[in-house]
């Protein structure tokens, strides 16, 4: 406990030697951690299941369920996964050690265990999930949950590929006249609540939220994790959106403040999607035509003062339970060709 | 070899606290004696899979103490269990033998130790 940055764990430790179990518990619990104990492989994976705990401490050789099951269910297992465990071996399991360390073992130790050993692997072990943890919990303030747990399971390197998604770009009416209104914190406030709500709906629908710029936004849906009926979770997310600003803008109008008008557009097809930016910071983007087209329509559903439009190619993906309009072909600027422009209620 | 090797010993010691050893000595004793009855009712009824879990369990508390004669025996009888050969001859009294030593030797620890 010399190190100023250490932290108590929740400890199992589970042994079917009895001297083994106090042997290790008891030094655990000198350490500064708080320690339970199983007798058998079995005993051990109910209470790893049942008991919010940081990290296992793990005898390979047991009656009832010897560690490799344990292990395998604990691999298997969404909720145990990320827990760490430390395989303990006598020197001749050296082989079953190594299979468990390809199984998904963070670390292993060697019986009788050296004191030192155990508090550096211990430790080591419960700062990686820490980082691990702390990852995983800023990745999710940008992201849904399935692509958080994809990255945290195929890691990630920067560079893109060309994807099938949909984008959805929004915008606030008139920000900067609203912003120039009213008292500095009163906007951020207001801006805060309006992105937690609109992060809701996209997330939600299994889109990412990629950019905030000001009081923009720009999503992907089918990317980085494709799946199907992107297209349909894009507008659906965007017509969530406008049902919550519909709500939040009654709460506004209730306490006499301005209520918010916004803009969406949305476009699919091929795009270049990847990390950019550094090792140490990097953001998942997306560029290309499909994105800039979905930038356009957004910009112009302030032109025909409709708060949501999107691309012919994004109306083909959607089923008939929603009542889409044709609103006919537009030329955009920088592009040669007229668009076929949509809208749903 | 040594009947307990005292670096282990001691380090395990300031592992677990003074005030513990004394507790996990008697852990292992108690242990240690009913692994024993196991050896040997093993070898009686021909049961080659409690004779290796009894070895085990004896070889690995053996070496947490650092009792290295009683390990190196102990593992053996482990190894020979495994290859179901429970022929194990005169070794078993030389098992015990050294099992009475560390006995001995870790019982006079314990008072020394208070």
């Amino acid at each position: 406990m010399d190190n100023p940055n250490f932290k108590p764990a929740r400890l199992l430790v589970v042994d079917d030697n009895k001297v083994n179990r106090l042997a290790l518990s008891r030094s655990l619990q000198l350490q500064g951690h708080f320690v339970e104990t199983a007798a058998d492989g079995k005993e051990g994976l109910e209470k790893f299941s049942a008991g919010n705990f940081d990290l296992m401490l793990l005898d390979i050789e047991m009656p009832r369920m010897n560690g490799f099951e344990v292990l395998e269910a604990c691999i298997n297992d969404v909720n145990l996964k990320q827990i760490p465990i430390i395989m303990t071996s006598a020197m001749e399991e050296l082989d079953a050690v190594v299979k468990c360390v390809e199984l998904g073992a963070e670390d292993y130790l060697t019986k009788p265990v050296n004191p030192i050993l155990l508090r550096a692997r211990v430790n080591a072990s419960l700062e990686k999930k820490r980082l691990r943890d702390e990852q995983r919990r800023l990745f999710k303030m940008f992201t849904s949950e399935e692509v958080a747990e994809e990255l945290s399971r195929v890691g990630f390197s920067l560079g893109g590929q060309t994807v099938v998604a949909s984008v959805l770009v929004a915008d606030i009416r008139s920000f900067t006249t609203l912003a120039e209104s009213q008292d500095p914190s009163e906007i951020i406030s207001l801006l805060n609540r309006y992105f937690s709500m609109m992060f809701e709906s996209i997330t939600q629908n299994g889109g990412i939220v990629n950019q905030i710029l000001g009081d923009g936004l720009l999503a992907m849906f089918g990317a980085p994790i494709f799946f199907e009926d992107h297209r349909e979770k894009a507008v659906q997310a965007a017509l969530q959106m406008l049902r919550q600003l519909d709500v939040f803008n009654a709460q506004q109008q209730a306490e006499n403040k301005t209520p918010l008008q916004i803009g969406i557009g949305i476009a699919s097809g091929k795009m270049v999607a990847g990390y950019t930016g550094t090792q140490e910071r990097a953001i998942y983007t997306c560029i290309g035509d499909t994105v800039n087209l979905a930038s356009r329509i957004e910009e112009y559903t302030k032109e025909i003062r409709r708060p949501l439009l999107f691309d012919e190619n994004t109306r083909r993906g959607l089923p008939d339970k929603f009542s889409v309009e044709d609103l006919g072909r537009v030329i955009f600027k920088g592009k040669s060709q007229a668009i076929n422009i949509f809208a749903a209620k | 070899m040594s009947v307990l090797n005292m670096n282990v010993f001691n380090a395990l010691k300031e592992s677990v606290g003074a005030d513990f050893i004394g507790e996990l000595i008697d852990a292992f004793l108690d242990d240690a004696a009913s692994q024993l009855d196991s050896l040997q009712a093993a070898l009686r009824n021909n049961e080659a899979a409690s004779f290796v879990r009894a070895a085990h369990g004896l070889k690995s508390n053996a070496a947490t103490f650092g009792a290295e004669d009683l390990f190196a025996l102990a593992r053996q009888f482990e190894a020979a269990g495994r290859e179901k050969n429970l022929e194990v001859g005169d070794q078993l009294e030389r098992l015990i033998a050294a099992f009475e030593s560390v006995r001995e030797k870790i019982s006079q620890l314990k008072t020394s130790n208070g």
